[in-house]
Parts: structure tokens; sequence; C-alpha cells
């Protein structure tokens, strides 16, 4: 039973019925939100102190100590800024996209378990609805590419949809890993089941999701679609004012939702010694957003189609191996000690990711023209 | 089904990030794939060519600073070695050694950031540049102390340079030279087994070497092709057949071993200012010259090799104190017309990349 569900039964008690359904609700979404907005503030201020570590400066400390302000004053700056909008857009589209971008990443969090019990609704199918939820903010990609009616824009739009669409693969497959091991789709269930995280696990199976995870946030190496260096800043190249906030924002939001999911599915979510929940939960999460900073401080970014043969050439393949391996453990060997599986597993990663670095390149890409 | 598509035509630049200053390239594509690039160029025009013929030969030292404001040093130095030429002027020996560390302290100043813009085209998040900048502010410094300039130095003069080096120029120097390979095999660390650097910049915008002589282009863009053209050995100026350096060469003439001949050209600068440093000698450094230069009636074309490969100037003297006709030769805008040979048939971002190897100074350029 989770917190909002006994707070709900308590409320039962005394409130009629209706208020009893109806502010347990709105109570688990205000602090979700507050959640979100507050890590997302942090996660923006830590990623450029951490880049700025990672470049020889110090990054934002005016505002605050260390800086910790600064994004405040972004967002105050952003949200002062003129709203312009293409003369010859779609507007409505053109209104709609930054909406579409930042609500599913929102609605992530509905079942993401930050303690044992704190989760705003533990679904039976929740890791499902974070699949399905999240691909939607591609849909609100497109939409602004197209709408804004700027030949930048579109062909960020549809770089957005060739890379959504190939990275579902392998991080779907990946995700399978885990449910067939945890035995569960639900996100309380899959942490439950961790008793040794399934980082150590299945290794090639957290590779795979972190780097297509990676993708679908658009960040770098993959981060194609705002190409700074290329198509200026890509699909949100018209934007201004709330709605490029709302875009940053869903970008952020996204980062966290999935350093989240990461944490949940393959570094046993909140569990850990000594330390509260919440706090070993944010660790995690912290620990997974460093290491995506560190490679995008690190890394050049890749071409349109080595990022293409990469998903399909190099991580779906390795996905259905993965996949593949683990089912025929759980089939046949349910009974045994998880440690010999931690070690076959990761001398079996080490092997495949050996060979496919050896076999397997991301081609040549010139056409004839 | 049959989905009817066509090229379309996208205009980047002359605001673009990557196009290095107000460039514009008129690209049709189809899809992705580049299948066509008109380079438009002008927008920086200011008649730097024109202007120097209604000033003295001494005044236009100023205005080749802002040519190829990555390498002025180079700029004064390619001007003043015409001068001489034209009037027949004997440089001191010390200011000799003085313009050959300027112009390799320029040259490696120029290569960290053609290297480090050229990563960041790849789309590497300012972290490689920033980490040249570092370097590149070291030798700032030594400027400032020389000339007090930090961008425009006009320190090279007709017959010598301005003014003396002060004192704490030589250690200053020193600790640079002593310090620099260090970096320059720290950048190695960073770069060069990148997979995704290896993956962008290998076979990507191959010239090669018979078409980078047809196109007459120069410096580490002719290199990088295979083709051993050091003007600083093929046609030793000023005092560079006392050196003692290699000239790296490429093989195939890709985006990779245009960066990778940076890299050894920067260390082959380090040697050369070593060396400079253990031969400088003493006494003065500006010949006496006139205030007012005539030159004898005729023509000089003066050529050194400029970071980013070679910068010619071209006078006609009609014994005035103005040149009757000032031509620039920019390295730069002769290495550009190969664009188009290297692009088409890549991607969008592979024509961003190849552009930023190339190392273009639009000052340069449009003049």
């Amino acid at each position: 039973m989770t917190l909002l569900e006994q707070f709900r039964l308590w409320l039962g008690g005394i409130w009629p019925d209706w208020a009893a359904y109806l502010v347990p609700g709105i109570v688990g979404i205000v602090v979700v939100l507050a959640f979100v907005v507050v890590l997302v503030i942090v996660f923006i201020w830590f990623e450029r102190r951490l880049l700025g570590r990672f470049q020889i400066r110090l990054g934002p400390n005016r505002l605050g100590p260390e800086g910790i302000f600064q994004p405040i004053a972004t967002a105050l700056k952003i949200l002062l800024k003129e709203d312009i909008v293409p003369a010859k857009s779609d507007k409505v589209i053109h209104w709609l996209a930054p909406v579409i971008v930042f609500v599913p990443v929102l609605m992530i969090f509905a079942v993401v378990p930050i303690g044992q019990r704190a989760i705003l609704t533990d679904l039976n199918v929740g890791i499902v609805y974070v699949v399905a939820v999240s691909a939607v903010s591609a849909v609100g990609i497109y939409m602004a590419g197209w709408a804004s009616n700027n030949k930048y824009a579109l062909i960020a739009a549809l770089r957005t949809v060739a890379q959504m669409v190939s990275y579902e693969l392998p991080v779907v497959l990946a995700i399978l890993g885990v449910v067939l091991m945890a035995g569960s789709l639900s996100m309380t269930q899959i942490v439950a089941a961790q008793s040794i995280p399934f980082l150590v696990l299945q290794p090639l199976g957290f590779v795979i999701f972190f780097l297509g995870t990676v993708a679908e946030m658009n960040r770098s190496p993959f981060d194609l679609l705002e190409a700074d260096s290329e198509i200026v800043a890509g699909y949100h190249i018209e934007y201004s004012g709330m709605k490029f906030a709302m875009f940053y924002l869903g970008e952020y939001g996204h980062a966290l939702a999935y350093s989240c999911i990461i944490t949940t599915l393959f570094l046993a979510g909140w569990q850990g010694p000594f330390l509260p929940p919440i706090i070993w939960f944010l660790i995690k999460v912290f620990a997974v957003f460093s290491v995506i900073v560190w490679m995008r401080a690190t890394l050049p970014r890749l071409r349109v189609d080595q990022l293409m043969s990469f998903a399909w050439k190099g991580l779906l393949p390795m996905a259905i191996i993965n996949l593949f391996v683990i089912a025929v453990e759980m089939l046949w060997l349910p009974e045994i000690n998880l440690w010999i599986l931690v070690v076959t597993n990761i001398v079996f990663a080490g092997v495949l990711v050996l060979l496919w670095s050896r076999l397997f390149s991301l081609g040549g890409g010139r056409v004839e023209v | 089904m049959v989905i009817k598509t066509e090229p379309f035509i996208l205009n980047i630049g002359p605001q673009h990030p990557s196009t290095h200053g107000v460039f514009r390239m008129r690209v049709t594509l189809d899809g992705e794939v580049v299948v066509d690039i008109e380079p438009v160029i002008g927008y920086l025009h200011r008649g730097i060519e024109k202007m120097g013929e209604n000033r003295t030969y001494t005044q236009i030292i100023p205005l080749t600073d802002r040519l190829d404001y990555l390498a002025s040093m180079t700029n004064n130095f390619a001007y003043v070695l015409a001068v001489e030429k034209l009037a027949g002027i004997k440089v001191p020996e010390r200011a000799e050694y003085l313009r050959i560390i300027m112009a390799e302290a320029m040259r490696i100043s120029s290569h960290l950031m053609a290297v480090g813009f050229f990563i960041n085209d790849l789309g590497a998040m300012m972290t490689p540049v920033l980490y040249m900048w570092r370097e590149r502010e070291k030798l700032l410094d030594l400027f400032e102390m020389v000339c007090g300039q930090r961008l425009t130095y006009n320190y090279m003069r007709i017959g010598g340079v301005s003014q003396d080096i002060p004192e704490e120029f030589l250690p200053a120097l020193k600790k640079f030279v002593a310090e620099m390979p260090g970096f320059i095999d720290e950048y190695d660390q960073l770069l060069l087994q990148n997979e995704v650097l290896l993956a962008r910049t290998k076979g990507v915008g191959i010239l090669p070497g018979d078409t980078a002589i047809n196109t007459a282009a120069s410096g580490p863009v002719l290199r990088a092709s295979g083709v051993k053209w050091d003007l600083r050995k093929a046609d030793p100026y000023s005092i560079y057949d006392r050196f003692d350096f290699d000239v790296p060469v490429g093989t195939v003439g890709d985006n990779y071993d245009r960066y990778w001949v940076r890299m050894q050209e920067m260390r082959q600068s380090v040697r050369i200012l070593e060396q400079a440093i253990a031969q400088l000698p003493g006494g003065e450094v500006w010949a006496k010259v006139p205030q007012l230069l005539h030159p004898p009636v005729g023509e000089v074309y003066g050529h050194i090799e400029s970071p980013r490969g070679e910068l010619g100037f071209f006078l006609v003297s009609d014994n005035s104190i103005a040149p009757y006709r000032f031509h620039i030769r920019p390295p730069t805008l002769i290495n550009l017309t190969a664009l188009k040979d290297m692009v088409v048939g890549w991607k969008v971002a592979d024509l961003i990349s190849t552009f930023g190897s190339i190392d273009v100074v639009l000052g340069e350029i449009d003049r």
C-alpha cells in the first residue's frame, strides 16, 4: 500500500468520500510537481557547474552560494522575453508543441518510486506506462519542427522521428530483460526484486538501456535534434520566451525522468544501507546524470547515418541476444545462485561488446549524387 | 508507393554558429545529403586593398592585422617581408629571430583555435576549445608583453620590429615551450583515440593530392593531402634555413589528416621556438629606415607560410609614398575553392566539419 492510499483511507474515515478521493490526488500531484521542478532546477545548476569543471572553468557561481540561484535568474529572464511566433508558422501546432513535449515528461514521474511506499500510483504495468508516455514527446518535437516553417527545424523534426523510432526498440528489449528477471512490470516490484542491482546482474542490458535513453533524451553525443553547430538549435529555433522554457524544462525533465528510471530499473532504486531511501535515490540519480554530463563534455556528435547504424546494427542485435540469454537463464536455471549469474553475465557482456566493436563499423556515409 | 521528393535549398549563414564569421553557403540538400554548394562571400568586405593604395607603407601594417585576425603577427611578417624585398632593406639579426619567434608562436596559437573549433564543429560542446584556449591565453599574454595588444598586434615594422622584448618575456616563453609538448600529449589523449571523433573524421571530406594542387591549395590543407610543400622549406624566407624541423604530411587528405597535420605542426613549431630561443642574438631590433619610404619603381611578390597556407602580398611601387597597387593572396580563399569537391555527397554535418577543417578566417577572405 502506498503512502497516498493510506492517506486516502485515513481521510475516508473523517471526510466525505469525494473529498477523500480528490484531496490525496491533488496533494500527490503537487508533491510530484514540486519534486520535478525543484530537481530540474538543481539539475540545470548541477550540469552547468559540472560542465564547468570538465572544461577547466568555474561555471556560474555568482548568484547565491555556489551560484545555486542562477537557474532561477535564467528562468526569470526567459519568462520576461517576448514570445515571437513566425508569421508563416502553423499557429495552433506551434502553440501546442511545447505542451506536448513537457506534459508526458511530468506524467512519467507518476510511477517513479522514490521510497518504499513513496510513489504516486503503483501501476501494475508501470514500466509499460513509462515507455508509452515518454514516446509521446517525439510527437511534440516533430510538431514543433513542422509548425515552425523553418528548414533547420524541419531537418531536426525528421531526425527526431528516425532517432526516436530507432532507439525505442533496443530500449524496450533491454527493459524486457529486467522484467524477465524481476517477474513483474510494476516499478515497486522491480525495485524489490533487486537484492543484487540489475546493473551487475545484466550489465549488457544496462549499457544498451543507458545509451538508448541518452539517445532518446537527445543529449550529446546523440543530440542531433539540436545540433547547434549544424542546424543551429534544431526544432526550437523559432521558439522564444515561455514556449522555449517549456522545451528547456522538458529536456532537463526528460534527463531527470530517465535518470530516475535507470536508477529504478538497474541501480536498485531507493535501496541501500544506512541512509534513508530518498537520499539513496537522489545519490543514484545524480550519479547517473553525472555520467550523462561527462559524456556530453567528452564526445563529439554522431552523424545521422552513424546514429541510425549504431541503433540498428549495434544496439538492436545486442539487445536481442541479451534478451535471449536472460530468457534462457530464467527458463532453465531459475534456482541458480545469483552470484554465478553475475559473473557469467559480466563475462558475456564483455565478450559481446568486444566482438561488436571489432566486427561492426559505423559505415562510410558518402552518397553518390 | 512513389513519394515525390525534391532537393531544397538551405542558406547556411551568414549568421550561423559554425561559419566562423559571416560566411554564407547556399546548399542544395537532398534530405540530409549535400547535392550542391555555392559559397557566398563578401559580408566582411572592407576594401583593405584599396585602402592600402592611399596609405604610406608603414600605415598599411595595422591594416594587415585585420586580415587574418587569428594570426595577425604572421600577416605583419608577410607584409614587411614584401616591402623589404621591394626596397632592399636589411633587417638586424635580432629582429629576424624575434620575427620567427612571433610567427611560430602565432602558428601554435592559430592552430589551437583551428583544431579546437574543428572539434567544436563536430559537436563537442566547447570542451577541447576551452582546453586549447588555456594555452592560447598564455601566448596572448606573451604577445601583450611585447606590444601591448592581444589581437591586432601591429608589432613588425619595415626593417625590424617596433620594440625589443621586455626582460620577463624570455622566461615566460621558455616556460611555455617546456610545457607545450605535454599539453599537446594531453589533447592527443582526449582526441586521438576518441571513437566518435574517428568515425566522424576518417575518410570524410577527402581532397586528393592532385585536386589540391590543381586548386592551388596550400598550408595544412595541401599537406594533409600528401603533398610535401611548405614555403619554409621550399622557398626559405627570413632565416628559416637555419632551423631544423620536419614538415608533417598526411596520407589521404580527409578531415582527420587535416586535424592531425595541425597537431604535428604545433610540435614542430615548438621545436623551432626552442632553437630560436637558444640562438637569439643581442643588438638592434630596428634598422635605420626612413619614416616615409619611397621604394624604387617596380613590383614584388612576397609570400610566407602562414598558419593557413601561402600568404602573399603583391606590391607595385611608383616611387611614391604609397603603393600603386596592393594585392593580397589570402590562403583560405584559395583553399575554400576546394570545398565543393570535398563535401558533395556527404551529409550536412560533414559539410560543417569539413568547412571547419579548412580553417577559414573571414577577415582574410573578404579583405
